[in-house]
Parts: structure tokens; sequence; C-alpha cells
């Protein structure tokens, strides 16, 4: 159990593919400009990397090795064009404001990285923890960064307006706020890691 | 003719891949540490992308639409990517070869280049016909060069300047790239 726990940690924080690996990051900020875009994007991804990978797992030793990367996309793809088909018809409005970005799922680095170099070597258990770890570190992130930039940009979270209008800056929802505001959340987090490395050091 | 300069200077400039729609962000930030290094992967990624959309665009119109099978877009296209780009490398190698061993490794990671697989889409739901789509896919690979060549350029300089500790390496990139994008929402008064 503590094997698998420490497999979902990893994508969590410790590995975080936004944050560290820097992997998956065109959807990241493309759809971040509000709150349920970038929890909608997050589940849709989490979706299909938890099915690709379970899947891929189950099958690693009927996939010959010289046509695996064909193989894993056709797989991928298939998830997306589910997600994508049943998005348009039970969240129409969600799915206008992701556009193009859900069928980019298919090209994410996260997904094709993870089930090339996990996937296709581990167990179907162990497959899913790492998915789910790396989803939910995937999700965290974006919704992060869409609630300060939904917050700042629009006034509003969840609907609720917090900030009135005329103190809001629009920089926030436009493309160089996205920069910004994942730059200073790469920063403080790199920052509260290398605070935590330096306390563990000094306690042993 | 005016119509395709509009559709060209949009895509190139007004709605800049990288900096504007945030698509191919891992070779903008993963490839361009080196000047060499980012004109290859820009020049290889545009190659491939408006080739990509001659090839597709027929067969959505063609094939997929007549037997009724548009959802099967997304998968269609991005065999057809990754089918195009072991194509070229296959000839690359063989009539090229000092062109492929200068753009060979950049050759594998195109596939999964999130811009080549927008165009195509793109050009889908805009409507546009097969000229159009052309010249859209030519004037986002122009777009696509252009971030590249002027990151590259930036990291040289930030490599030389002194950076607050706390946003050294990634951060101070994304901040360069957000000015850029700041530099670029300028041009969007160029079309009216």
């Amino acid at each position: 159990m503590k094997k698998y726990w420490q497999l979902f940690k990893n994508g969590l924080v410790k590995e975080n593919p936004l944050l560290f690996l820097m992997i998956g990051l065109c959807s990241s900020l493309a759809v971040t400009t509000s709150f349920e875009n970038g929890l909608g994007m997050g589940l849709a991804l989490t979706f299909v990397l938890l099915m690709s990978e379970v899947l891929i797992s189950l099958l690693r030793k009927l996939i010959p090795d010289s046509i695996r990367i064909p193989v894993f996309i056709i797989i991928i793809a298939t998830f997306v064009t589910i997600v994508e088909l049943l998005m348009k018809a039970y969240m129409p409005d969600l799915a206008k404001a992701l556009g193009v970005f859900i069928p980019l799922i298919v090209v994410n680095c996260i997904i094709m990285g993870r089930v090339e170099s996990f996937a296709s070597k581990r167990t179907v258990a162990e497959s899913a923890a790492d998915a789910l770890g790396m989803g939910f570190g995937y999700l965290w992130v974006l919704t992060g960064i869409s609630i300060v930039r939904e917050l700042f940009g629009n006034g509003t979270f969840i609907g609720m307006t917090l900030i009135p209008e005329q103190y809001t800056i629009g920089f926030f929802t436009g493309a160089p706020g996205g920069f910004f505001v994942f730059a200073i959340f790469i920063a403080v987090t790199r920052l509260i890691r290398v605070a935590y490395e330096k306390n563990k050091g000094e306690q042993k | 003719m005016n119509e395709y300069l509009k559709i060209f200077l949009s895509s190139a400039l007004i709605d800049n891949v990288v900096l504007i729609q945030f698509l191919a962000l891992c070779p903008f930030i993963g490839m361009t540490a080196d000047v060499h290094k980012s004109n290859g992967m820009g020049v290889a990624t545009s190659f491939v992308m408006v080739l990509a959309t001659i090839v597709t665009y027929p067969l959505y119109h063609f094939v997929l639409l007549p037997l009724d099978l548009a959802f099967l877009q997304t998968l269609v296209f991005i065999l057809v990517i990754a089918s195009l780009v072991q194509l070229v490398e296959y000839y690359l190698k063989k009539s090229a070869p000092a062109l492929y061993s200068s753009m060979g490794v950049y050759l594998a990671l195109i596939t999964t280049n999130c811009a080549i697989l927008a165009v195509t889409l793109n050009s889908i739901s805009k409507g546009y016909n097969f000229l159009e789509s052309i010249v859209y896919s030519l004037g986002t690979a122009v777009g696509f060069l252009l971030a590249m060549v002027l990151m590259a350029g930036i990291r040289q300089k930030v490599k030389l300047a002194k950076i607050p500790a706390f946003i050294k390496g990634t951060p101070v990139l994304f901040v360069a790239a957000g000015l850029l994008s700041m530099a670029f929402s300028g041009f969007s008064g160029l079309i009216k």
C-alpha cells in the first residue's frame, strides 16, 4: 500500500508534470482563464491519462516493441475522442470554452511521456497510482492558476463577485498574464521545495 | 488577394501560435537554449505543419465527410501527422543526409508538437477553403519560427544578465515570454 502512496505523491509534488518536469504546458496556460475551465480540463486529462495507462499496462506484453508508439497514439486518441464526444453532449458550454484544447490532449506530452516511460513497463495497479498522481498534480496546478487569473482578471470566483469591477486587472485574463502567473507559480513552489529540503537536511 | 494577406498576417502576428494561443510551448521552452537547435526545430516544424495541412484537408473533405466519419477526425489526423513525420524522416535520410543529421533529432519530436495538430483541426473548424488553409498554415509556421528565433535571442542575453535567485532558470523564461506576448498583443489593431 505504501508503495502506491509513494507513486501517487511523486506526481503530486516531487515530479509535478507542470512545475518540475515542464511538460504539457500548452493547455495549462490557454484554458486557465476561469476556474470551471481549469477544473474541466484537469479532469478530462486525468481521465484520459488513467484509462490509457491502465489499458496500456494491461496490454504491455502483447504490444510489439517496434510499433508501440503508433499503438499508444491510437489508444490515447480513442479515449480523447470519447471525452470530446461526452463533453459535447453533456457540457456544451465547457466544450466550447475549451475548444481545440480537448482534441489536443492527444499530443499532450504528459500522457505520451508517462505511457512510454511508466505504463509500458509496470503493473496495472502501479500505473493507475502513477496516473492518478500525475493527473491530480496537473489538476491542482491548473485550478490554482485559474483561480488566481479569474480572481484578479474578472473579480469572480465560482460565480461570486469578490472584487468590484473597477478594481479588476484585465491583464491577468490576457495571454501575457498567463505567462506571468505561471512564472510566479514555478518560482514559489521551487522556493518552498528548497526551504523544505534544507529543513530536512538539517534534521538529519 | 487581400483576404489571403489578412489570414497570413493574423495567423503570423496577431494570433501568434506560441505567444497568444499558447500552443507548442514545449519546444518553445525546451529547445531554445541553443540558437542552432531552435532554428532547426523551427524550420522542421514549419515544413511538417504545411505538409500536414495539405494532406489532412482533402482527407477530411473527400474521405471522412462523405463516409460520415467526421468524429474520427482527431484519430485520423494524428496518425497522418505521425506517418508524415516518419516519411519526411526516411526521405531526408536517403536524399539529404547532411540536412537529416542536423534535423533528425527534432523530427521525431514533431509528432507531439501540438501546434501541428491544432493547425490542421483549426483550418477545418474555421471553414477555410483549400488555398486559405494553406495560407493559414504558412502564416502559423512563420509565426512559430519568429517566436522561436526571438526566444533563442533573448535567452542568449538572459544568460549574461543578473537575475534574482528566486526566478532563476525557468521562471525568468516565462516572464520573458510574457513580455514578448505583451509586445505581440500590440499587433491586434493591425487588421480591422
